[in-house]
């Protein structure tokens, strides 16, 4: 009886974990959703709600790391309890990120609305959060399924990202050589599209995490790629003699 | 009145069935009282002593009499008893989930499975819905701090729903919980579209007004005695308002599909014969431009799950623009391969032109709504700025996906993925 009863209790504990993921995931995604409908829309109360919110995923995160030590001190976990509890204390570190990034986006609302900047630039920041959200969401759903054979969808939409994230780049570095005025409220906004970008990131790391805890490997390793902001370099940026 | 019969009736029945019921002792105990009688000469008023008392005892309700009485009600109640909690749920047309005290799914209809995929029994509940107000709708069931609740709910990704979602405990100490979603999202779409409208249309429709308005102003002022002048101003006006046309015939067309909440499943589409016939319709305009249209079909049948008229809305937007922005590259290829085996079987099917190609930093921004790569040439075809939004909206809700291929000065190519189931 005794046997059962410790089992059953260690379960409880280990789906709590799960649990906890879920909701801080879910709090996560509403707060960046958030952000970027607050940037779009020129919303500083918004935005200042998404500032406030953060403070539940970092308690999330604080709880999480306690319960996982605890259950490794109390139960001695193997394999896939090991797993599971090492993945939850990384995943929950990766959604925490996440929010403090979605926070950053809605901090700096204020400075970029000061001037309207042209619509364009925010419908290509709505369409690089679309991309990152799904990708959140999606990692999340396997976290849910755990039907890891899915994961690769990952990979190609953070190729979409990275895509997404260069073009926006060359956009906003046009407009800054435009006129210097731009020069403010565009380099809010390159961070913030730096940000969602992060976002993205954050979630390939998630995914990589799962397949972990599900499979025991190591998801195969990336090819060498990335965003291609680095190369990037508009005519004429170069000094006049 | 009514009333006091039916009760007399209902006294008077019982009564007749425990006499009827207990005939057979009755009668044997009515012969031996008699044979006795005969046999033993005793007085009359003890014979009618006896077989009243017989009666009497024929009278009393019988333990066997109870036992029917219980089945007659058993009967009556295993009308809904009978009824499975599973067939219940498929009658309902909304999705609806029946989980357990620990949040697991026990039992999830079609519609549910139908509207968010990736639901399985035994998987948790609290795993999918992550969004806050789901998580606090399932904690104060759960803990028991209220018995029913109601909430919203909106899904945002991939497509945009919005959900009315009531939550309850089913029946007494079954330790089961039900949540039925009701579908707002048509409510919600036509909000948005609204408002997307109004920012985005109105400027596009701005541009030509404001070019008709300044040849009308030319026309009535300096340009009044110019006969000459006049033709072409009027021919640019009219230009203009074939502009303003197709825009909104393309805006209406994309609030259409807005409109309807999602794909209804079951139909078919011959992808060989659609594709056969979107590449009909665009004869002329191929004859026209000057473009040949290659087919690469590969054998067999080609069908997949989806609307006709959509997916031939698709690649008639696809082909469309192959022929008209990929002219000077003189020919266009339509190919269609089969993915046979894996988790992304399904049929891909290709437009290839090979004109000037699309510049990397353009491509993955050419789904948007009104984003152009080159403005000027995009209006020199009549284009609206909408073809590919539709596409993409179309695909999405296929469950479909585009890609997008191209290498500036060889063409680019346009892939569809269609999932096969």
């Amino acid at each position: 009886m005794q046997s059962v009863h410790i089992v059953s209790a260690y379960d409880e504990e280990l789906k709590y974990l799960s649990k906890r993921i879920a909701a801080m995931g879910g709090h996560a995604e509403r707060m960046v959703e958030q952000a970027i409908t607050a940037l779009v829309n020129a919303d500083p109360g918004l935005a200042q709600k998404v500032i406030h919110d953060d403070i539940v995923l970092d308690e999330g995160q604080r709880e999480i790391d306690d319960k996982a030590i605890v259950i490794i001190a109390k139960r001695q976990p193997m394999a896939t309890d090991l797993r599971e509890i090492v993945g939850a204390i990384r995943i929950s570190a990766d959604i925490e990120r996440v929010g403090d990034l979605g926070k950053n986006v809605a901090k700096r609302v204020a400075a970029v609305t000061d001037g309207r900047q042209p619509t364009s630039l925010f419908r290509g920041l709505e369409a690089l959060a679309n991309l990152a959200l799904t990708q959140l969401k999606e990692v999340l759903d396997v976290y849910a399924s755990r039907s890891v054979e899915k994961i690769g969808f990952v990979r190609d939409r953070d190729d979409q990202i990275d895509a997404m994230y260069t073009s926006l780049f060359r956009e906003l570095l046009t407009y800054m050589m435009e006129d210097p005025r731009n020069i403010t409220p565009c380099t809010h906004l390159l961070f913030c599209a730096k940000n969602i970008e992060r976002i993205g990131d954050h979630a390939t790391n998630i995914a990589e995490t799962i397949y972990y805890i599900v499979t025991g490997d190591q998801m195969p390793a990336e090819r060498p790629k990335g965003d291609k902001t680095d190369k990037v370099v508009l005519p004429g940026t170069v000094p006049a003699k | 009145m009514a009333d006091l019969d039916a009760e007399q009736t209902s006294t008077a029945q019982p009564i007749a069935a425990r006499l009827w019921n207990s005939r057979w002792l009755l009668a044997a105990g009515i012969v031996a009282v008699l044979a006795v009688y005969g046999f033993a000469g005793m007085s009359a008023y003890v014979v009618l002593a006896a077989l009243a008392l017989l009666l009497a005892a024929a009278l009393l309700p019988s333990g066997a009499a109870r036992q029917s009485a219980e089945d007659a009600a058993a009967i009556e109640a295993s009308g809904l008893q009978r009824l499975s909690g599973e067939y219940l749920a498929a009658a309902v047309a909304d999705p609806l989930i029946i989980f357990d005290r620990a949040a697991t799914i026990v039992h999830a209809n079609a519609a549910a499975f139908a509207a968010f995929g990736g639901i399985a029994p035994g998987m948790s509940l609290s795993l999918k819905f992550r969004a806050p107000e789901m998580q606090a709708l399932l904690d104060d069931l759960l803990s028991g701090t209220v018995a029913s609740d109601v909430v919203d709910y909106t899904e945002k990704l991939p497509v945009e729903r919005a959900y009315r979602v009531s939550a309850s405990s089913v029946g007494h100490a079954t330790d089961l919980y039900v949540l039925v979603f009701k579908d707002q999202s048509e409510a919600r779409r036509i909000d948005r579209m609204r408002a997307d409208f109004i920012a985005n249309a109105s400027h596009e429709l701005r541009t030509p007004l404001a070019s008709i308005s300044g040849f009308i102003e030319t026309l009535r002022g300096p340009a009044r005695g110019d006969p000459a002048a006049r033709d072409q101003f009027l021919q640019i006006m009219q230009n203009q308002t074939g502009r303003m046309a197709r825009l909104i015939d393309d805006l209406l067309s994309l609030s259409r599909l807005e409109m309807k909440p999602y794909l209804k499943p079951g139909t078919e589409v011959d992808l060989r014969q659609t594709i056969d016939s979107v590449i009909d319709s665009l004869g002329p305009l191929a004859r026209e431009t000057g473009v040949v249209i290659e087919r690469d079909f590969v054998e067999g049948p080609l069908e997949v799950p989806g609307d006709r008229d959509e997916l031939f809305q698709v690649f008639e937007n696809l082909l469309e623009n192959a022929c008209k922005y990929g002219q000077s590259g003189g020919r266009v290829t339509v190919s269609i391969a089969r993915t046979e085996t894996g988790p992304e079987a399904g049929i891909d099917v290709t437009i290839r032109d090979y004109g000037p190609g699309i510049p990397e930093e353009h491509i993955p921004r050419i789904t948007e709504r009104f984003y152009r790569v080159d403005v000027e040439n995009s209006r020199t075809q009549k284009g609206t700025g909408l073809g590919l939004s539709i596409v993409k909206h179309i695909l999405t809700r296929h469950n479909a996906r585009l890609s997008i291929k191209s290498e500036v000065g060889k063409g680019a190519a346009f892939s569809v993925h269609l999932p096969a189931r």
